[in-house]
C-alpha cells in the first residue's frame, strides 16, 4: 500500500482550535463514528493525516480519496450531562472529516 | 432506522471488567495468525472483520467470546471475498465432525 503521502486525499478544511460539530446521522454500513459523539461539539485538538475511507474499506472499496482524519477534544460535562468529574475534563476521539461541520 | 448499532455501547452500563490475565488456548492464537497473515497479503482489510462482527445478532454479539467473534467475522469475510464458499466450508466442517467422532 502506497505511503499516506501518496495517496490521492481530499483537502483538510479545519485547523486546529477550530469548533466542529459531529453530524447526528445513523446510516447503515460499518460507522467508526461512536453514537454517543454524533450531534455534539468540540474542538479540533490536531490532525492526524489522512487515511482511506474505513466505510469503503470495510466494503471492499479502495477508500479513496483519503480522508482527513482529526482528533477533536470534547467537554466530558458536555458529553454526559450526569458527569460528575472535574469541569476540565475532556475526552479526545479521531472522527473522519465527512461526519464534521463548522460549529 | 437502526439509530445504534448493538456493538457500538460507549457510555453504556458494560458491568464488571475483568482484569485477570490468562493464556490462550491453541485455536485461538491459530485465528489471530489467519487474520494477521490475510490482512498482511492483502487478502482482507481490519475494517471488512469489523462490519463482519458489527453484523452478528445481537444475542450472539452478546454470548460468543473475543475470538468466537473473530473467527465468525473471518469467516463471512472469507466467503465474501471469495475465497472459500459456503458449500466448501460446510462440506469440510462435516468431515471434521465425522473425524472427531472417531468416523
Amino acid at each position: 500500500m502506497p505511503k499516506v503521502a501518496e495517496r490521492a486525499a481530499v483537502a483538510a478544511k479545519y485547523k486546529p482550535g477550530e469548533r466542529v460539530r459531529v453530524r447526528k446521522s445513523a446510516p447503515l454500513g460499518h460507522i467508526r463514528t461512536p453514537f454517543y459523539i454524533r450531534g455534539q461539539v468540540g474542538e479540533i485538538e490536531r490532525l492526524c493525516g489522512a487515511f482511506p475511507n474505513p466505510e469503503e474499506l470495510a466494503q471492499m472499496r479502495s477508500g479513496l480519496p483519503a480522508q482527513p482524519l482529526y482528533r477533536v477534544r470534547f467537554k466530558q460535562k458536555d458529553v454526559w450531562p450526569d458527569y460528575r468529574g472535574p469541569d476540565s475534563d475532556v475526552v479526545e476521539i479521531e472522527i473522519y472529516q465527512h461526519w464534521l461541520e463548522k460549529a | 432506522m437502526i439509530e445504534r448499532g448493538h456493538h457500538d455501547m460507549g457510555g453504556l452500563p458494560a458491568g464488571k471488567v475483568e482484569r485477570s490475565e490468562h493464556d490462550y488456548p491453541e485455536w485461538q492464537r491459530r485465528v489471530d495468525a489467519m487474520v494477521q497473515i490475510l490482512r498482511l497479503a492483502g487478502r482482507i482489510t481490519v475494517d471488512e472483520l469489523r462490519k463482519n462482527i458489527e453484523g452478528l445478532p445481537p444475542a450472539a454479539y452478546d454470548k460468543l467470546e473475543y475470538y468466537e467473534k473473530w473467527v465468525s467475522s473471518l469467516t463471512q469475510t472469507l466467503i465474501q471475498r471469495g475465497l472459500i464458499s459456503t458449500d466448501e466450508l460446510g462440506r469440510k466442517m462435516e468431515e471434521v465432525e465425522k473425524r472427531a467422532k472417531g468416523g
